[in-house]
């Protein structure tokens, strides 16, 4: 813990001079922080517009969209997507949605922005690594688009990239030789940038915190991005050597996930001894844990906020809410293989991965339900980010639930691969951590650029946004149980023709709730430049980041030491005449 | 703002629910023996977790009402009980459910993937390649004839590799596109794939299983009624994904027997 009676004249690392070293290549945790964010916003931009385009593909599968034969003459010749070039967009959706996004803005935007503020430290513990973890990522990220100039295009194979399909080459389809080649050395870079962004948060949340931040005291986010870093240490680092095996199977001429005796193209593949289930189980060893990677910080941001807008602590405090994150943390690495239970691996071992998917439920419906208790009896001031958590609340309870259908083996049959999987993941790690992206936005903005966003364009985004993902997802559910198969790029059998109409409604309602998240981001940037200043604590909330000018100076505490004398939460004290009392108020606590 | 929020996420809830209540889209009719176990397991399930949906998310509206018209000055109020009740109810109610499915849920699961097929199982090969299936029977015989993956070619029609100039077993197999069983006849499928992965799907039959290249997998199942149904590939296979399928022909026993008959004949 830092020890604050020593006094420290100086910052670990001077102000930067210049505009490259203050906003390029900064080393202050703030502007990383940003440039995390700002990625995440332009992946998510693409990986929107790439969403529309397939959604607007499955509805009119014919029709043609006027320019995206600029994009690509191949894929889309006369703007009409070819059934490849759909799984190419498809796969550059995902890969940019689960990793530039989902797991870059809460957890290393959000995280590098707040978790040194909120534990009363000057910067993370390793400046210098948080910047290479930045521009590694950064460099994936570019990587990652260059693969749509390629000449086949980006790779056909889906976020999941299963072998061998993505590791033969370029006989089993257009996008799988360069294309694929350059995925894996996206995501390699991007385990990279990962690996040494959790390093750091977990030694900046561990040794940097400010005197009286004991762990008990630490924000539920600051909680959330420390477990979800220790997830990421352990994840990233089956996924790297999963990638580095898959590249060598493309460059080396090794065959890790190639059997012998495979007839591609009508060539005999030059491959023998591999196992295409070692992909498989290496990925979702990575892959069920970044469901995590991707909900937890969520979690923590959704019961920041919370306290805020309810005017009380969280039902069950520090104790149960920490409790139950790690639990779902730890129970997160017994659990990939549901995502096999009919992939062929020995039918004991479904039965034996079920069990603990089950019961990460209990620990998750824990927290859902002591939110809901939380409302209970509460003041609640709902203004924009409170209307985002508890949306948040609302979507995560329904993609939670429909996970006990796809965590039973015996319904897995049924509806694996289906409409119902792609409504439960969309719901419950898609849209649920973007709310808690946009609660996030709306409620430390002021922070973290001085001005306020437009209350009523972000009370117009919420109210769209949530009815439209409710019109696109839970359709999903209903087109699953049809058995309607997903990754189909147009629906040409009689069983499925009868479901397009369902798919046109998803189509128009992504379309239009797509529509409101470009009022978001007007409002994000006309708030930069014209919003109302914002004071140090808009939301009359408690943690240290509350403390600070808005937008804090670039040590955070101007020289100061703060030293924390109480808990993270400590609303409706009766002693004070407002009803909060921040964390660095050194008066005694009126409860014990 | 409190009481606009309850009144859209009841009506969201309420819609929601309607649609799994109505059966306005479902599954379609089950035509296995092990379907009923599978389907009952899915309705115990959806009332399970439908109740979770609706409880909760009314709960959810509910206080979001009570609190947003609350007078600012007023303390709050902590939920009777507080995290303890929230806890047990977790603990009892969620475990509960849990420990019920997957008790029930093994069984079913076991019927299809753990039990053995019948000794009097009729066998057929099936070879899943992009975009397509192919179904083998053994012919007169009653033995498989050997495959040889280099002696594969599209050209000539030799999807399996086989080799019947040296290979006397290969020599009757009969080698068809869509697959031909007897009704009521338990049916064992080996599962084996040519290039990439691909998944057998038949919705009625309620089987998915995937074909894992290097992996012989054995699916077995029994037919309980006759008509054509869809076999579907439900895993990313290429670019021909969407269209790769053929069609599983439930027929009686003379129909069957007729039909083999004349693809001996050919």
């Amino acid at each position: 813990m830092h020890d604050s009676s020593k006094p420290t004249t100086e910052h670990h690392h001077s102000p930067p001079q210049g505009f490259l070293w203050t906003h390029v290549f900064s080393l202050d945790h703030k502007v990383i922080g940003k440039q995390y964010y700002f990625l995440s916003l332009a992946a998510v931009l693409i990986g929107m517009v790439l969403s529309w385009l397939v959604r607007f593909h499955l509805a009119w599968a014919s029709a043609a969209i006027p320019g995206l034969q600029y994009l690509s003459k191949v894929g889309a010749p006369g703007g009409i997507i070819t059934p490849e070039y759909y799984l190419s967009l498809l796969t550059l959706h995902g890969t940019l949605m689960v990793f530039f996004v989902l797991t870059t803005a809460p957890q290393a935007g959000f995280g590098n922005y707040f978790l040194p503020i909120q534990i009363g430290a000057e910067d993370m513990a390793f400046p210098r690594l948080n910047m290479l973890s930045f521009w590694v990522t950064f460099v994936g990220f570019v990587v990652l688009i260059s693969t749509l100039f390629v000449s086949d295009g980006p790779p056909i194979s889906g976020w999941t990239a299963y072998a061998p399909l993505s590791a033969i080459g370029t006989d089993a389809g257009p996008g799988l030789g360069t294309g694929q080649v350059l995925w894996v050395i996206s995501i390699g870079f991007f385990c990279i940038g990962s690996l040494l962004g959790a390093l750091n948060f977990i030694a900046t949340t561990l040794d940097l915190r400010a005197k009286g931040m004991t762990l008990a005291r630490m924000p539920y986010t600051t909680w959330a991005w420390f477990i979800t870093a220790v997830l990421a240490l352990l994840a990233f680092a089956v996924l790297l050597p999963a990638c580095v095996l898959l590249a060598l199977d493309h460059l080396g001429g090794t065959s890790f996930f190639i059997p012998g005796g495979l007839v591609v193209s009508d060539k005999l593949q030059p491959h023998s001894g591999g196992s295409t289930l070692l992909w498989q189980h290496m990925f979702w060893f990575f892959g069920h844990p970044e469901v995590y990677i991707a909900i937890i910080p969520g979690l923590g941001i959704t019961s920041h906020i919370l306290t805020a807008t309810a005017r009380k602590d969280i039902l069950g405090g520090t104790r149960v809410l920490v409790g139950c994150m790690v639990s779902i943390a730890f129970l997160s690495f017994m659990v990939w293989g549901h995502h096999m239970f009919i992939s062929g691996m020995n039918p004991f071992s479904s039965l034996v991965f079920s069990v603990p998917t089950l019961i990460i439920t209990i620990p998750a419906s824990i927290v859902t339900l002591n939110w809901i208790g939380t409302v209970f009896g509460a003041r609640l001031r709902l203004h924009t980010p409170g209307l985002f958590a508890i949306g948040f609340i609302s979507v995560f309870v329904t993609g939670g639930l429909s996970g006990f259908f796809l965590a039973q083996p015996s319904l897995d049959i049924y509806l694996h691969a289906t409409y119902f999987v792609v409504g439960h993941f969309h719901m419950v790690m898609g849209v649920a951590a973007i709310f808690g992206m946009f609660a996030g936005t709306y409620f430390w903005f002021p922070k973290m650029f001085g001005r306020m966003m437009s209350e009523t364009l972000g009370k117009i985004h919420f109210w769209v946004t949530f009815i439209g993902v409710y019109c696109i997802f839970m359709p999903m559910h209903y087109l699953g149980l049809a058995g309607n198969v997903r990754r189909y790029s147009a629906f040409v059998d009689d069983y499925l023709a009868p479901l397009i109409p369902v798919h046109k409604f998803i189509t128009i309602a992504a379309f239009v709730t797509g529509a409101a998240q470009l009022l978001f981001l007007f409002n994000l940037f006309w708030s930069m430049y014209r919003g109302k200043k914002a004071e140090e604590n808009p939301w009359q909330a408690t943690t240290l980041e509350w403390t600070v000018p808005s937008p804090p100076p670039f040590d955070n505490f101007g020289g100061r030491h703060p030293v924390v004398y109480r808990g993270p939460y400590e609303f409706a004290v009766e002693e004070t005449k407002d009803d909060f009392v921040m964390q660095d108020s050194p008066q005694q606590p009126a409860r014990s | 703002m409190g009481r606009f929020f309850a009144v859209v996420l009841t009506v969201i809830t309420l819609v929601s629910a309607s649609f799994f209540v109505l059966h306005t889209w479902w599954m379609p009719v089950d035509i296995s023996v092990h379907g009923p176990a599978l389907d009952k397991q899915f309705g115990e399930t959806l009332f399970g977790t439908g109740i979770g949906f609706i409880v909760a998310q009314l709960s959810l509206a509910f206080f979001v009402w009570q609190s947003s018209g609350r007078n600012q000055s007023r303390k709050t109020r902590q939920f009777p009980g507080g995290a303890r009740i929230m806890v047990t109810t977790a603990v009892i109610l969620v475990g509960f459910e849990i420990l019920a499915l997957s008790f029930v849920g093994q069984k079913a699961w076991a019927a299809v993937n753990l039990d053995p097929a019948p000794p009097n199982a009729m066998r057929v090969d099936v070879q899943a390649e992009q975009f397509a299936f192919y179904f083998r029977y053994p012919g007169p015989d009653g033995q498989f004839g050997g495959v040889h993956p280099d002696k594969i070619s599209e050209a000539d029609g030799n999807y399996f590799g086989l080799d019947p100039a040296s290979d006397v077993a290969a020599r009757d197999d009969i080698v068809v596109g869509s697959l031909t069983i007897p009704v009521n006849q338990p049916v064992l499928l080996t599962m084996h794939s040519k290039d990439v992965g691909h998944s057998f799907y038949v919705r009625e039959l309620r089987i998915q299983q995937d074909f894992v290249p290097g992996l012989m997998i054995p699916v077995h199942f029994t037919a309980t009624q006759t008509g054509k149904f869809e076999i579907v590939c439900t895993q990313l296979c290429g670019l021909g994904h969407y269209n790769m399928k053929a069609y599983l022909n439930v027929v009686t026993q003379e129909e069957y027997d007729q039909w083999l008959k004349s693809q001996i004949g050919q």
